[in-house]
């Protein structure tokens, strides 16, 4: 509980004076970023952000009463796609009162957009072994090498960068995290073309790029520490795609501004819902196409609903146990291998019914290429955001208190192998 | 039966091995497949002439080159492994089809200018309903007419010649089932290349409009039968050759690619998977040549046999295909890294002739006497 919220806040009181400051303030026919500094001003856009940075100290239950009547009059809130809340999150916890100052009005507004830089070529599951290095000199650093899988970093203003300032300390310690200026010459951005055929992600190419030392985040060597505020914030959504702004199809100014800022932060995004393997057009395609009369594919989409439905339920329980305030079980931590299962019996059931048009994509495909999608894309949902064997691995160590496979890392970092 | 390739047969291997590294790198894959017709006619020529691989496994006497479905096996798994682009198992197709069904001389004329790389011959088989038996056609054969569609035809859009699975008006199943040929461009057929999932395999959609065509056969469902056997063990083979090309990608990568200070290949949970691939790498293979064999030596299991292979080697493929992605983790999620062309090889093979479900619903029906 915070120490300058004067008295604590019922729901009723705060639904009163959301509504009456929205009934005073809201305005379809505003501009976006102007309304945005409003809600700025106001705390009303991230009530639960510290008062003295854009908040309202509101404990995290009581968010929703707020939602509630944002939504109640159609009002739009803060900007959200993308990592930028990621980003917001980090600085509030590590950053100075001058990042707050300097970065986190422009990311409510929607004004600048942010693109975290931590995988690398070189370090994917070990994502501490980054090997882009920044060194110091004077009053700035020098970051060059390489990072990759970043969305967004072909439009981002900032990025979050996370690397090696120490080569002579264990992997850990030899970190640090920085905000870049992603407009410089130093830095390339270039497109990453996936099997499917999307360029989603870029890979980021740094020669010399400069980051004056005051966007250092926390200490040098403390980058790794950061680094994980940032990966637990992202635990927390589905990799990149937290915080999704449905789409209001409402006449107004403001509605417009927003309809562009969505399309252009969903763009990555189109196939995501592929690569889950879209369970939810099952039973309808297996109907239309007269497959669910064929007993091995029943069993098969039988099977698939199984998963997916306890795979469901379990998430609720983690859930429940949260929203009652006890700690998470083994259930919170079975998700994401769950979804991966989950996404490629999807695929051999859609293979199943699709039958010989499995063989076509794009317009000839069935579903207008949608179904081919499917099949090309759900590849990656055991690879991205932690592969299904780092997964097992914390589950088996962390849940299930298996010892741990030895080290080979441990050492200085410039000794440890690498390619 | 065999177990073991003759030295010869090895030889043979090593022939199209070297043949397919020097001319069908990935590089060449690449070109290849964004070029709508799908193959380079020197390379394919040079195949037909140089290495006689035309109608390989047809009776000399049909127009081929007399030898067994072995060595068409041995192709096949070379062909899979180096994802060649060219026509190949569209002219397996024609050329079995015909000689199977056509009379000794019609045979050799037809088969031989196929074998020697002269003419481009597409089997037009399946249909809207996905059917790939005899029993699925529906497009009609009239007094020499023939009114209908087919679609997955493939390398329909380059052929010269098409060869077109017909029914009488009013017969079902397997009766009045006919062949006809007709040159690709006649008058009342349309063509169109179909988007396909594996763009290294082109497939055409192709409808006839009361189009005058030349019956070779008039009771071909034993001929398509056959034909539909024989292309089931071709493609077993290729999958087995596609698998075996991504396990040693993945092996490979295993060994280089280190992570956490070690080879990720060091990791049991990678090490595993690698080894129960090659269990099942290894048993399709043996899964394939065996059919290959049993086709050979004209055996009455055929059917059953090039079912159990065929769903044997899909199921390996888009195994091996699957982990060598994960294996390679998120570079083989990317357009760049080549495994995805080998994975939409598996995944468009998987239910080219029927998927694996299908074929080992066949496996007992044909069991079950
Ligand atoms: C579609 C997609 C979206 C992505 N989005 C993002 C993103 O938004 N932001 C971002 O930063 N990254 C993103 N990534 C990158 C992703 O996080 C990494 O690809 C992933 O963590 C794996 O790392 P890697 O690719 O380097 O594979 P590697 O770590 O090299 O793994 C190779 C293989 O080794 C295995 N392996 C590695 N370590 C172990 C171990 N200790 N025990 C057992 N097996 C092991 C892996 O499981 C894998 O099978 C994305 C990737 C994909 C495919």
């Amino acid at each position: 509980m915070s120490e300058t919220a004067p008295t604590d806040p019922s729901a009723d009181s705060v639904r009163r004076e959301v509504r009456e400051w929205l009934e005073a303030n809201w305005d379809p026919n505003e501009d976006l970023v102007a309304w945005r500094n409003l809600l700025a001003d106001s705390g009303w856009g991230m009530p639960v952000w510290p008062q003295q940075w854009h908040g309202r100290d509101l404990p995290q239950a009581l968010a929703p009463v707020v939602e509630e009547e944002f939504a109640r009059l159609g009002a739009v809130g803060v900007a959200k796609t993308g990592i930028r809340l990621l980003a917001a999150a980090t600085l509030l916890e590590h950053g100075s009162d001058a990042h707050k100052a300097r970065f986190l009005r422009r990311i409510l507004t929607g004004e600048d957009t942010w693109c975290q830089l931590f995988s690398e070529p070189g370090s994917g599951s070990d994502l501490a072994g980054a090997t882009t290095r920044a060194d110091r000199h004077g009053d700035h650093f020098l970051v060059n090498g390489q990072k990759v899988w970043t969305t967004s970093a072909h439009h981002a203003d900032y990025g979050l960068l996370l690397a090696r300032t120490d080569w002579d300390v264990p992997k850990h310690q030899g970190l640090t995290y920085f905000v870049l200026d992603m407009h410089q010459e130093g830095v390339d951005v270039r497109p990453l073309k996936q099997m499917n055929g999307h360029a989603s992600f870029n890979q980021v190419f740094f020669t010399d790029a400069v980051v004056p030392a005051e966007n250092l985040v926390s200490a040098v060597g403390n980058g790794w520490q950061v680094a994980i505020t940032t990966l637990m914030h992202e635990r927390r959504g589905a990799d990149g795609l937290r915080g999704v702004q449905r789409e209001r199809d409402l006449p107004g100014r403001i509605y417009e501004q927003e309809r562009e800022e969505i399309a252009v932060a969903l763009e990555p995004y189109k196939w995501y819902p592929q690569r889950a393997g879209r369970v939810d057009l099952v039973l309808e395609r297996a109907q239309a196409t007269g497959r669910n009369t064929d007993p091995a594919t029943r069993q098969e989409i039988a099977k698939l609903l199984t998963m997916a439905r306890s795979a469901e339920w379990t998430a609720r329980r983690a859930r429940a146990a949260q929203q009652q305030g006890r700690p998470q079980g083994p259930e919170g931590s079975l998700g994401k291998l769950a979804s991966s299962n989950i996404a490629r019996q999807a695929s051999h059931v859609h293979t199943l019914i699709a039958g010989a048009n499995a063989m076509l994509a794009g317009e000839d495909g069935d579903l207008n290429g949608l179904i081919a999608e499917i099949l090309i894309s759900v590849p990656a949902t055991s690879i991205a955001g932690g592969t299904d064997e780092i997964q097992r691995n914390i589950i088996a160590e962390r849940v299930l208190g298996l010892p741990k496979e030895p080290r080979m890392d441990t050492g200085p970092f410039r000794d440890v192998k690498r390619n | 039966m065999h177990f073991a390739f003759t030295p010869e047969q090895e030889q043979f291997r090593d022939a199209v091995r070297r043949f397919l590294r020097d001319r069908s790198p990935p590089a060449e894959v690449r070109r290849l497949m964004d070029d709508e017709r799908g193959h380079d006619p020197g390379v394919w020529r040079q195949m037909c002439q140089e290495l006689g691989l035309g109608a390989l496994h047809v009776p000399e006497d049909r127009g081929g080159q007399g030898f067994s479905v072995t060595e068409l096996g041995i192709a096949f798994e070379e062909m899979g492994r180096a994802l060649l682009c060219a026509p190949y198992l569209s002219s397996v197709l024609a050329t079995t089809v015909v000689a199977e069904a056509c009379a000794q001389e019609e045979a050799e004329q037809i088969v031989s200018r196929i074998a020697a790389g002269e003419q481009l011959a597409a089997l037009a088989l399946t249909e809207a309903n996905g059917r790939w038996d005899a029993g699925g056609v529906e497009l009609i054969a009239d007094g020499g007419r023939l009114r209908g569609s087919k679609t997955h035809v493939i390398d329909g859009h380059a052929a010269d010649l098409l060869i077109v699975a017909a029914r009488a008006s009013g017969s079902t199943g397997e009766e009045g089932l006919s062949l006809h040929v007709v040159a690709a461009d006649a008058p009342g057929i349309t063509r169109r290349c179909l988007t396909a999932l594996d763009p290294t395999r082109k497939l055409a959609g192709i409808d006839f409009a009361n189009v005058e065509a030349r019956c070779i056969s008039s009771d071909a469902a034993p001929a398509l039968r056959r034909t539909l056997d024989i292309a089931c063990v071709a493609v077993a083979c290729e999958l087995a050759g596609v698998a075996e090309a991504l396990l040693e990608s993945a092996v490979d990568y295993a060994k280089l690619r280190m992570q956490f200070g070690r080879a990720v290949g060091s990791f049991q949970a990678i090490k595993h998977k690698c080894a129960d691939l090659l269990l099942e790498v290894e048993l399709a293979k043996s899964a394939a040549r065996y059919a290959a064999e049993a086709a050979t030596v004209s055996d009455a299991d055929l059917p059953a046999l090039a079912s159990l292979a065929k769903a044997a080697a899909a199921d390996a493929a888009m195994r091996a295909a699957r982990d060598c992605i994960q294996i390679h983790g998120g570079i083989g999620f990317t357009w760049d890294n080549d495994t995805h062309l080998w994975f939409k090889r598996a995944k468009s093979a998987e239910v080219l002739f029927g998927t694996p479900a299908w074929h080992r619903e066949r496996l007992m029906r044909c069991s079950e006497v």
